[in-house]
């Protein structure tokens, strides 16, 4: 084994076409009768964030378990980081990292003693292992915690030593499952920029996330996962288009009229609207400005007072929503 | 309101991090990374030295109830049951003992640790065998206890110094062959509390039905077959044997079966059980 190798971040000089970071083809994994995973194709480019969003269930976890080598797939293949999956797991492992959704360390043991431990095992020794250790302290804000055992540690540095325990070398394609879930408000920002540091060092990142707002602002691209299958991909934009062209949002001054200002838009535009109590706000697809303003006359026609409104594009949330309802089988006999 | 935060203006107290690309150190070899996994045993002596208290505390009841309360019945008197009794007590400790290493074990992988660990390009057996090198101060230590809280009520072992050095390697050498059964367990498991209730219903009609606490002499005719049978009196008799003189070859070979046995027959489960996973 060629222990120089680096952990795959830095291109090596000369090489011009590097193989895709993942590049999966019908991968499936059942538990039971349960078909987590149901034939899902991923190609992520190298440097990028990519980001698999589902449902909880969705198998999110378990198509990135079987990425990092953790799971065999029951079918289908896979490359990554120019390795087969199945064949050489070994050099998998080399260039990879992954961050398992409950934190992967030892509960009994300080912060600086789980990172040593995962530099020797890397091949540190001696005093290089305690630099290693000491410079992710550091650099996720753990120096002051260093010597304390990781069960006295909260959430948020949790996350941030588990973290800091996938990078003692730098892979080239880090998984993290659901980053975030569990974190208060600050915790999660700190982890977005770690994650937003990583990529700009030229660490591909695979992440799933239930969380659109997580998807939309990290992500290069997003692969939406719902029942083991990929119901869409794409950049953020290509999914919110792919959903119509534009919202329209309207937040009336009377609730009392949302559900006749409801049925005149969607006789209008010919779409389902999607209401939330709370401030009389309605939203619903509109192919053009023009239907749009069309559909705005009718309110004001009927004498229905609006507080605001606004043409859009649809957020992720309504993407999703439109998407994951499409593939339920509740039909609500609508059509786009 | 759903759009990004300016990336140009971090919060306060979340300072830019730059991240400078760290290549990998020439692979260390498969003994390193079990020396590795040996050495968080010992940082989980230092850390939680309680688990010692439950390693020792039945052997040392065990000791002392069946020294002053049945002593003097089964053998005359405390002291010569003691010299009957203590390389018994010491088997059973050890067999004991290796249960907890499976019920860590069930703990360690119900935590994700493990997804870590096997995500790692390092020897695959590596967090096993260093999972036995704690096991094998655990037996040491515990042994010490024993032998030494025997020392104080009178035991004497007759075979000195060499004799119970060589008693200690064989105990060693038991718990290290009883310890796949329970690492079977643990990776099968994922209750440790499970464990340690199957570790047990397993290892008590051992420990109980052989020769550890009397001779099977005065024993049923079908019982004492099983009694002579058993690979804890064939144990137990080597080291008896060992610290107190007039040992054979032929009875270490004969407590030396069962560990050989079970290394020889679960070492390769364990490895499947583990990349199944």
């Amino acid at each position: 084994m060629n222990g120089h190798a680096p952990g795959g971040a830095m291109p090596m000089a000369g090489a011009e076409t590097l193989p895709l970071a993942v590049s999966a083809f019908g991968l499936v994994k059942c538990f039971g009768d349960v078909r987590a995973v149901d034939g899902v194709d991923l190609d992520v480019q190298r440097g990028a964030i990519f980001a698999i969003l589902g449902p909880n269930g969705a198998g999110k976890t378990t198509l990135i378990r079987m990425l990092a080598t953790l799971t065999v797939p029951d079918a289908g293949r896979a490359s990554v980081m120019g390795h087969n999956l199945i064949a050489a797991p070994h050099k998998v492992r080399a260039a990879i990292a992954m961050t398992g959704q409950f934190a992967s360390l030892d509960e009994d043991l300080t912060g600086r003693e789980n990172l040593l431990l995962l530099a020797r095992l890397w091949g540190f020794r001696g005093s290089k292992a305690k630099a290693r250790a000491d410079d992710l302290l550091e650099a996720f804000d753990l120096s002051e915690a260093a010597h304390k055992q990781v069960n006295a540690y909260s959430g948020g540095m949790r996350r941030r030593l588990d973290i800091a325990a996938s990078l003692i070398v730098t892979p080239g394609l880090l998984f993290l499952d659901e980053p975030t879930t569990g974190l208060d408000p600050v915790a999660r920002q700190g982890v977005w920029r770690m994650i937003r540091d990583l990529a700009g060092a030229g660490v591909t990142i695979l992440l799933t996330t239930q969380y659109l707002d997580e998807a939309d602002q990290l992500a290069d691209r997003i692969a939406v996962i719902d029942h083991g299958r990929k119901i869409a991909e794409g950049t953020s934009r290509e999914l919110k288009a792919a959903t119509g062209s534009g919202t329209l949002h309207v937040a009336l001054t009377d609730a009392a009229r949302l559900g006749t200002a409801a049925r005149l838009l969607e006789a209008r535009l010919g779409g389902k609207v999607q209401s939330s109590a709370e401030g009389a706000r309605l939203s619903i697809r509109a192919a053009t400005p023009e239907q749009a303003n069309e559909a705005l006359a009718s309110l004001l026609a009927e004498g229905i007072e609006l507080a605001d409104f606004a043409m859009g594009s649809p957020s992720l949330d309504e993407v999703f929503f439109a998407l994951t309802g499409a593939s339920s089988a509740t039909d609500e006999g609508t059509s786009g | 309101m759903k759009e990004p935060a300016d990336d140009h203006a971090p919060p306060a107290g979340i300072p830019v991090r730059r991240f400078e690309p760290v290549a990998r150190p020439p692979a260390p070899s498969a003994v390193s990374n079990a020396l590795v996994f040996g050495w968080r045993a010992v940082l989980k002596f230092r850390h939680v030295p309680e688990q010692l208290f439950d390693l020792v505390m039945t052997p040392i009841m065990f000791t002392l109830l069946f020294t002053f309360v049945f002593g003097g019945a089964l053998a005359g008197s405390p002291r010569e049951y003691l010299q009957f009794f203590l390389p018994g007590i010491l088997v059973q400790t050890v067999t004991f003992n290796a249960v907890y290493s499976g019920m860590n074990l069930s703990t360690d992988l119900g935590k994700g640790l493990f997804d870590r660990f096997r995500s790692l390009p390092i020897w695959p057996l590596a967090p096993f065998a260093g999972l036995m090198i704690g096991d094998v101060l655990r037996h040491l230590i515990a042994a010490t206890i024993i032998l030494v809280i025997g020392l104080i009520l009178g035991y004497r072992p007759e075979a000195g110094i060499l004799g119970v050095l060589a008693a200690f390697a064989l105990l060693v050498t038991i718990g290290f062959g009883f310890g796949w059964v329970f690492i079977v367990l643990g990776l099968l498991i994922r209750t440790p509390t499970t464990v340690m209730t199957l570790g047990f219903s397993f290892l008590f009609p051992l420990v109980f039905a052989s020769n550890i606490m009397v001779d099977p002499a005065t024993m049923p005719d079908w019982l004492r077959a099983f009694v002579e049978a058993n690979p804890v009196s064939l144990m137990t008799t080597a080291v008896r044997g060992l610290m107190g003189g007039g040992m054979s070859l032929g009875q270490i070979a004969l407590a030396l079966l069962a560990p050989v046995a079970l290394t020889a027959l679960l070492a390769p489960v364990t490895l499947r059980l583990y990349r199944r996973q």
